[in-house]
């Protein structure tokens, strides 16, 4: 197959080692599980993706006309639970972190090949599990499942979504442990605690809240299937028990769930202003510590999910206060990075746009997390659109900017061919455009006051023209994550190869061929430089390295 | 700039490292000792997430015994605390036997390595036949939480205040998951246990390698220490007389 631009004979890498289907179904090379995973989640997230266009055209009128409001309440089930457990959750950890995380600490795999392979199967029997589920009738609960409705009314299929969710969890557990593991004991020689690139310190606290949080809305999934299949009455008010508990139980997990989304994303976002402002992470340890910090009171905030669900007033103020508390370290990060652009040789490469998209909308979408940590205001935009739009900002303003910034950053690596610059900017400014019309509205909508998860609002006519301005918003955001998909996967074809190290970055996965060879590393990485070392690297002449240093 | 000449070649080719001693150490671990590590604080890590697996049933568990604490008295007396209490013994001595065939196979002692492996997979069986005795009595009192569930009991130290069935149906039901998780963690480290037998039969474990025995021991002291926290909590309420 002639390959154009290619340079006399091709170099044995991770991808041409080995053709064919089983040795990609059974290899335990951590960066070929890299994108298996990457292929599933994306299949997973225009599915999710695909509800929630549905969820919009159903928006554009008030009256409830595309779908009833049966079908609705399966719409945005259904696309938060594709998104949450099979997208958000996975994706940077399972796929960047996947292919990364070894290489950045000069390791030849993660700890556990098999284990990861294992995550990977244990994802894809999740997934099946809910394909299943939607295509044979769905189900209404919302993705957080909450009683009595789940367990004692709604005759929707629970128990398998929740198996689902279960198993996912599992994946994700296991993901977590790897990389703790990884971490701790495959580090090269000189790769100490202090030199690690802040994308692994991010998910190290990542894996934290994984390991520790995610057996948690297991074992509460567990009870809910058991009250549902036995009648057991642990979550039922009619038979004694306590639906405040599950609630309690499943956001002790879900609130810091939020946190798996969003960590990692931090991650990529520093690695991409080091590089392209060619300076060191202003405040390097602040910012590595406040990934823990964020990981450590994450766990203590969850009942501000739970300020109208009738907890006692102290206890909402307590956790009001943490909340307030959660934010310090984000801001830490946010003034770092404002920092490290500061003076710095800023290119606008594709990556560097989504960065900077992931500043601006982040920050709003922490803003508005005080807002809602305040206990007057949030009980007053509760299950608004308010809420919505915040999250949104986070999950998807945050989270995914900074993956398909990650993406672009690290497709020469991954693909060893260059993404198409003019269309990757193109398309960072569309996501950019699209998102902030999709969403903004929301904001404005909900303080309004106009419920989520209602199908037909023909009764408050005033609100079309901002749900008109939404749906719009959305059918561009919908273009702006489908170009990406096919310029990259043109560029796995036609783009031009990519030299070991095209952004002159510093880490070592730059130091490696592109694409890399299964192992890595031809011989073991001995570590003697700072990270983000580059006023080093960009120094003139600095042709006689130091041997003896 | 830093290239391939900072990154000193490190000790022998790898490519001839893996191929000729240790046929257990994998190729992505530089020396077993890493291998162990690694194998050891994944154990660990493992275990920490069953603690918070097991820690949200505790959580349910301990709301509910603080709301109803008379019912939770009542059915905690209708189980059989002497069964109960035989088998936290068996479980006991199973964590020594594993601790014994941990030993033997640093030791090199084979017959005693073997002889603790099968008194450890006995004694498993030994707590799941008493286990099943118990739950069979539950079904014939109508004690397991359902459609036919009854429980007329007086509370504890009140002959004449019944307690409320659908109050101790909740203790049942937290005892039916707690009891029955736990039981199927001891019929996976049962599993896992046959698994070793197998290996250490083929003569896999040596002194110098035998990190699967002493990961399924780990495994096997977590499983029983969540019984010895399962045994008072859920027999051992209220106990008068």
């Amino acid at each position: 197959m002639a390959m154009p631009n290619e340079p006399q004979g091709e170099r044995t890498n991770y991808l041409n080692k080995e053709y064919g289907v089983w040795s990609w179904l059974l290899t335990t090379d951590h960066k070929r599980i890299a994108l298996l995973y990457l292929m599933s989640v994306t299949f997973f997230f225009f599915i999710g993706g695909f509800f929630a266009l549905l969820i919009r055209l159903e928006l554009l009128t008030p009256a409830s006309d595309l779908v009833q409001a049966d079908t609705y309440n399966k719409l945005f089930t259904m696309h938060g639970m594709v998104m949450v457990f099979f997208f958000l959750i996975p994706v940077v950890p399972a796929v960047l972190g996947n292919f990364l995380v070894p290489i950045m600490i000069g390791a030849k795999d993660l700890a556990f090949p098999r284990i990861n392979l294992l995550s990977w199967y244990l994802y894809a029997i999740a997934g099946l599990l809910m394909t299943h589920c939607m295509l044979t009738g769905g189900v209404d609960t919302g993705w957080t499942f909450y009683t009595p409705f789940s367990t004692a009314f709604t005759n929707t299929k629970i128990i398998e979504a929740g198996l689902a969710a279960f198993v996912a969890g599992f994946s994700s557990i296991f993901t977590g442990l790897n990389f703790i593991v990884t971490i701790h004991r495959m580090r090269a020689p000189g790769m100490t605690w202090s030199r690690l690139p802040l994308f692994v310190w991010a998910h190290y606290a990542t894996s934290i809240i994984q390991i520790l949080g995610t057996p948690v809305v297991a074992i509460t999934i567990v009870l809910v299937a058991a009250e549902r299949l036995f009648h057991l009455g642990i979550f039922d008010p009619k038979l004694g028990g306590d639906p405040l508990l599950f609630q309690h139980l499943f956001w002790f997990y879900s609130h810091p769930a939020v946190y798996i989304m969003i960590l990692p994303s931090m991650g990529i976002i520093s690695e991409i202003i080091a590089c392209f402002s060619r300076k060191r992470i202003f405040g390097y340890n602040f910012v590595a510590l406040s990934s823990i910090a964020i990981a450590v009171l994450g766990f203590l905030v969850w009942a501000h999910h739970m300020f109208v669900a009738g907890i006692s007033v102290y206890a909402a103020l307590i956790f009001s206060f943490l909340t307030y508390f959660v934010g310090v370290p984000s801001a830490i990060k946010v003034f770092n990075w404002t920092a490290t652009l500061y003076k710095g040789s800023i290119r606008y490469d594709a990556p560097m746009l989504y960065a900077f998209g992931f500043l601006g909308l982040f920050t709003i979408g922490g803003l508005t997390g005080l807002f809602l940590a305040c206990l007057g205001i949030n009980v007053h935009v509760t299950d608004t659109y308010f809420v919505v739009a915040h999250f949104h900002y986070i999950m998807v303003g945050g989270v995914l900017m900074a993956y398909l910034g990650g993406i672009h950053f690290w497709w020469p690596k991954i693909s060893g061919r260059m993404y198409p610059e003019g269309w990757a900017r193109l398309g960072a400014l569309t996501v950019f455009i699209g998102f902030n019309l999709t969403f903004f509205p929301q904001f404005i909508l909900g303080y309004l006051g106009m419920p989520r998860r209602y199908a037909d609002y023909s009764h408050m006519p005033e609100f079309q023209v901002l749900n008109v301005l939404s749906t719009a918003g959305s059918t561009v955001l919908g273009i702006g994550y489908l170009l990406p998909m096919l310029y990259l996967l043109w560029s796995m074809r036609y783009g031009k190869p990519a030299s070991d190290n095209p952004w002159n970055a510093a880490g070592l996965e730059w130091k490696i061929p592109s694409p890399p060879t299964t192992f890595n590393f031809e011989e073991e990485p001995v570590v003697t430089w700072e990270a983000y070392n580059y006023e080093e690297l960009d120094a003139p002449h600095k042709e006689e390295v130091p041997v003896a240093r | 700039m830093h290239d391939s000449s900072t990154a000193v070649v490190h000790g022998e080719a790898q490519t001839e490292a893996h191929g000729g001693h240790d046929p257990a150490l994998l190729h992505h671990f530089a020396e077993p000792q890493q291998q162990r590590d690694a194998a050891s604080l994944g154990m660990w890590i493992f275990l920490a997430t069953e603690v918070m697996f097991f820690g949200g049933l505790f959580c349910a568990y301990l709301v509910y015994r603080l709301k109803y604490f008379p019912e939770f008295a009542a059915a905690s007396q209708s189980l059989n605390w002497k069964l109960g209490a035989t088998n936290t013994a068996v479980l006991i001595c199973s964590s020594l036997t594993v601790v014994l065939a941990v030993w033997a196979a640093q030791h090199a002692k084979r017959a005693l390595l073997l002889g603790s492996l099968v008194l450890t997979i006995l004694l498993g069986f030994a707590f799941l036949g008493i286990k099943a005795v118990e739950y069979a009595e539950k079904f014939e009192k109508h004690h397991v939480p359902g459609p036919s569930f009854s429980f007329v009991e007086p509370v504890p130290g009140h002959p004449d205040l019944m307690a409320n069935p659908y109050h101790a149906q909740i203790y049942f039901s937290l005892y039916f998951v707690m009891t029955g998780l736990h039981a199927l963690h001891m019929i996976i480290g049962i599993g896992f246990f046959v698994w070793l037998l197998i290996a250490s039969w083929k003569g896999r474990f040596t002194p110098a390698y035998n990190t699967p025995l002493e990961m399924g021991g780990l495994y096997w002291h977590f499983v029983d220490i969540v019984w010895i926290y399962l045994f008072p909590l859920l027999y051992l309420i209220d106990l008068r007389k």
